[in-house]
Parts: structure tokens; sequence; C-alpha cells
């Protein structure tokens, strides 16, 4: 392991022994101790992402049911049909037109108010500290203690409808089917805007502080030298961020689960991982569930392809 | 200069829009009777630790803590040691396998753990029967890819010759990790252990499907069930709530706060730059 450095470089005259050792290093890298060293990550990835990804592709395609740990049972093939049964279920399509509510809502929320902030962070100084601390906690901190509460401030009660007086809406925000959706997508951008803010901000370091001050002397004013030099230099930021409201839509639980007590009302705020977890785990149908959750797969996976696409042409 | 003080003002206001809820959930955990209107918010009196009593009794916040602690304290072991082995080989060393683990680890980055909770629940709690146990819940998050690429990152920025300096002189790769690599990784490894933190930290989902033993639940759990279940029957509802509330979230606002300059553009610009 310890011997192997110098030969190594490609200038190495090839006497016999570095030969054999270039072979070894054909098969096995020139740093084979890289193998050990990545091996448990390795079996990490198999047994916790890869395995779990086939063993859901298996499921899906079968009549798949829980058993006691060790018994034999028949699980027969049945093709597409949890695939039939998960896109004419209602419930599901009804949380997939929740989760593009979210995004639509979402998105560019967070991508506005994101590069706005990191702008002014960006030149700000003093109380810098404070400011940093303020936009990034949510983001530190659990949903759980977060939609405690919100279910407070929003509750029929609540402190935003005493604020409101007559112009509280009725049903109240969290059991109103119009609002209850727009309140957790509200909730996720005020809970995660600070890590696309970060993400901005790194962002806003590649962008040459010349090529602003040029933009300026162009007479294309502020504005324009946000919009002409800023916006175009943290494309791959806004790349990211994207994507990552995308993987947060389809990531959706515990927000529906506890915000609006399971998705309510009449699942009108339920995403598609909480209709999963009650198809499988509470109604016992992992099949169906799994069904759903390759789709979620393959959606994620086209979206952010797409986005990398869409924002990455030049 | 008006433009500028404008900005600053907006700055300031929204950052005290932001920590409003954070406010409100200490001063809610603190009252007798919740006070909903917007004087209420901003009490003279009445202030008492009943709430805190209430939710201790409900659910044992000592055993959730302790519990929420030993996942966590999991996850970050795993992390710190495999996941900086891993980051290590995947930027300085050259093996067989190398791209597919990298482009393995990206995958995992953009598929949500949430989408194949199915299939692990499968195999974690009905074959191998690891439900209310620690190693059941930890086990899935044992190595935090985040972590791993950030690492990747920052080890991939050193310079070269430190490295080949290192070889030259005959030092193994364990040892030029641990004494070359590591003492130079410092912010690295702080921003790495915030971020797997927060992870199990917060985490209700997973935690939430393998435990239904009240004492193996970590506090997440627990506060999540009192929320949905039995709330309804405390005398002060929300006020035993926003208690429990502040107890899950002043963990990991601290760590935070105490190490927030760690958090910071340099050390996930990398990152971002790629």
């Amino acid at each position: 392991m310890t011997t192997r450095t110098e030969t190594e470089q490609p200038s190495a005259p090839p006497s016999a022994p570095a030969r054999s050792r270039s072979r070894l290093a054909a098969l096995l890298g020139r740093q084979p101790v890289g193998i050990l060293f990545a091996a448990p990550y390795a079996v990490f990835l198999a047994a916790i992402f890869a395995y779990p990804l086939g063993l859901a592709v298996w499921i899906s395609f079968h009549d798949y049911f829980f058993a006691a740990p060790g018994a034999e049972v028949e699980r027969p093939f049945v093709g597409l049909e949890n695939y039939r049964s998960v896109l004419s279920d209602p419930d599901v399509r009804q949380s997939f037109v929740n989760v593009a509510e979210f995004l639509v809502i979402n998105v560019p929320l967070t991508v506005i108010l994101a590069l706005l902030l990191a702008t002014a962070l960006n030149r700000a100084v003093r109380g810098l500290t404070f400011l940093r601390v303020a936009y990034y906690v949510p983001y530190v901190t659990a949903s759980v203690a977060l939609v405690s509460v919100w279910l407070f401030l929003f509750s029929k009660t609540g402190m935003v409808n005493q604020v409101l007086g007559p112009l509280a809406p009725d049903p109240s925000w969290l059991i109103n089917s119009t609002l209850a959706m727009p309140v957790i997508a509200l909730f996720v951008t005020w809970k995660q805007l600070g890590f696309s803010v970060l993400l901005y901000l790194a962002a806003l370091q590649n962008v040459p502080k010349e090529l602003h001050e040029s933009a300026e002397v162009d007479g294309a004013g502020r504005f324009g030298a946000f919009w002409n030099v800023t916006v175009p230099g943290v494309r791959p930021a806004t790349t990211l961020v994207v994507i990552l409201a995308t993987i947060t839509g389809a990531n959706l639980f515990t927000e529906p689960y506890l915000l609006t007590s399971g998705g309510g009302p009449n699942g009108a705020s339920a995403s598609p991982v909480l209709v999963m977890y009650q198809r499988g785990i509470e109604q016992g149908n992992p099949d169906v569930a799994s069904a759903i959750g390759v789709l979620l797969v393959i959606g994620v996976l086209v979206i952010s392809l797409v986005n990398r696409r869409i924002l990455e042409r030049d | 200069m008006a433009l500028n003080w404008l900005r600053r003002g907006a700055l300031f206001l929204g950052a005290l829009l932001f920590l409003f809820p954070f406010y409100y959930m200490l001063v809610g955990s603190l009252q007798k009777d919740p006070d909903t209107s917007l004087a209420g918010a901003f009490p003279t009196g009445g202030f008492t630790l009943d709430n805190y009593r209430d939710i201790d009794g409900r659910i044992d916040l000592v055993r959730s803590l302790l519990n929420s602690g030993i996942f966590t304290a999991g996850v970050l072991l795993g992390t710190l040691v495999f996941g900086v082995l891993a980051g290590y080989a995947l930027a300085r060393l050259n093996f067989r396998g190398q791209g597919a683990l990298f482009a393995t680890m990206l995958l995992v980055l953009i598929v949500p753990f949430q989408l194949l909770i199915i299939p692990i629940y499968v195999m974690i709690v009905r074959t191998y029967g690891l439900a209310d146990s620690y190693l059941g819940m930890i086990v899935p998050f044992a190595i935090n890819s985040t972590a791993v690429f950030i690492f990747r990152q920052f080890f991939l920025a050193l310079p070269e010759e430190l490295f080949a300096a290192a070889r030259l002189d005959g030092a193994s790769e364990i040892r030029i990790l641990w004494s070359v690599a590591l003492p130079l990784a410092r912010p690295a490894l702080l921003t790495a252990t915030l971020l797997t933190f927060i992870g199990p930290w917060n985490e209700f989902l997973w935690p939430f499907l393998v435990t239904k033993d009240a004492g193996m639940q970590p506090l997440a759990v627990s506060l999540a069930n009192y929320i949905s279940s039995q709330a309804g029957r405390a005398a002060n509802p929300f006020g035993s709530i926003l208690a429990g509330a502040v107890v899950l979230a002043i963990p990991a606002v601290a760590l935070f706060v105490a190490f927030q300059k760690h958090f910071t553009t340099s050390d996930l610009g990398s990152g971002v730059k790629g």
C-alpha cells in the first residue's frame, strides 16, 4: 500500500515489476486503496439506494402485500396493473395537481426573493451576521417545530385572522380547499429560502464586478445591469434552485400531514408522498404505493434534465 | 444614498418578518392563556412554565431528546468516518469504479429518499425486523451524500503538490488523509457536520414509520403524534405544542447560531461551482 507511489509516474522506465504493476493499475486503478476507502459508502449506496430502487420497480409489477417475516407467499406478476390503478386513482391525480400548484407558487417566489435578497446581502456589510441568521434559521429548524407555530398563526382564531378581521377567509386557511395548498407553498418557501439565498450568494461571487460597472456606465441603469448581467450570470444557481424546488415538491410529506391534518380538506393539499404513505402503509398496498414512487422518481429525473437543458442552453 | 437606506430598511424588515414565527413560538410557549390578538404577541405578564411541564407529562421529553440524540449521533459518526473516506477517495485517489460511484452519488442527491420509502420500509421493517430499533432508524441515513459531496469538493480544491510530496515521503494514503488533508478540511468538516446534524434531528417521515413504541420515538415524531392525536384534550393545546416545538428547535438553532460563520458561501461555493 505504501510502496507503489513513485513507480506510478507515467515516465517510470518499464521494468518487469513495473509492468505487472501497471497491469494491476489498469485493472484496479492507480491507487487501488481507494476501493477500500470508498467501499463502505459504495455498499451503503447499493443497499439503501440501488437495491431499493430495483425493489420498488419489482414490487410495482407484482401483486405485493405485507407478510410476516420469513413467510413464503406467492406474489404473482401483474404487469402494468398497479400503474393502471394509480393513474386512474382520483386521489393520486389530485396529489399531482397539488404539487403542480405548489411549484407554480414556490418556484417563482423562491427564485425572485432569493435573488433579490442575495444581491442585497452581497452589498450590505453592517448587521450582516444578524441578517444571515434571520434568513437562514428557518432552513435549519425542524418542520415539525415550525408547523406548530403556523398551526397557531393560521388557526381559525389565530393571529392572522385576528389581524385580518372581517377579511379573514371562511372557512379558515388550513381547512379551506382553495387556500390550504398555497399556505403550504408559502410555508415551504419561507423555510427553504435561506438555502437558495446561499446558492445565489455563491453564484454572485462568479459574476465579474467590472461587467456590472460597465453595464451601468453604458447607461443600462441599475435595473438594466441587474437584468442583463446579474440574472444571466447566476443562471447555474437558478438551475439548481429550480431543481431543488422540484425535489422538495416531490418530497412533501410533513407539511400536508401535520399542517393540513392529512392533506385536507378532502385531499385538496395532499402530496404524492402522503398518498403513497396512505396507500402503502396505512392501507397495506405497497405495490400501488411503489408504482407511485417509481412514477415520481421518473418525474424528478425528467424535470431535472429538462431544467438543465432549458436553463443552461446558451 | 436614499436607495441604500431603503434597501437596508427592507432587508431588516424582512429579517424581522422571517424571525417573527420563532419569537411567537417562544412567547406562546410561555403564556398561560393564548391571546391571539396582535397585542397578545407582546405580553407584559402572565408568563409560566406550565406548558413545558404539560408537554413533558404527555411525551417524555428527556427520553425523546435522548432518542433524537442517538439517531443523530449515529448518522454523524457514519458520515464523518465513512463519508470522509469516500470523499477523499473520490477526490484524490484513482481507482476502478470511481466514475460509477460519483455518478451514483449525484443520482442520490437528485432522487429524494422519500420516494424509496416503501421498498426501504419493506427491507428494514419487514425483512430484517428492525422496527423500533436505533439501527433501523439510522441505517437509511448512515452516510449523508451531501456531506460526501462537500468533502469531495473540498479535498479536490487542495493543491496536488501537497499530496505528491507526502506520497514521495512514503506516507500511506490513510496517513495523508489524517495528517495532511483533514487538518486543512476543518471548515468543510464543520459545514458538513452542521448539514448532517439537521438531517436526522429534524427528520420526521422515516423515524415515524419505524417507531411505533413511544419509548423509541425521537422528539420530532413524538411531538407530531401529540399534535395530530391528543393535543385537543389539553387545557392549553397550543401552549404545550409550542413548548415542545421550542425544545425541538433549540439544539439545531443554537448549533447554527454558534457556527453560522462556517455556514457560508465559500464553504458551499465550491459545491455550486462543481
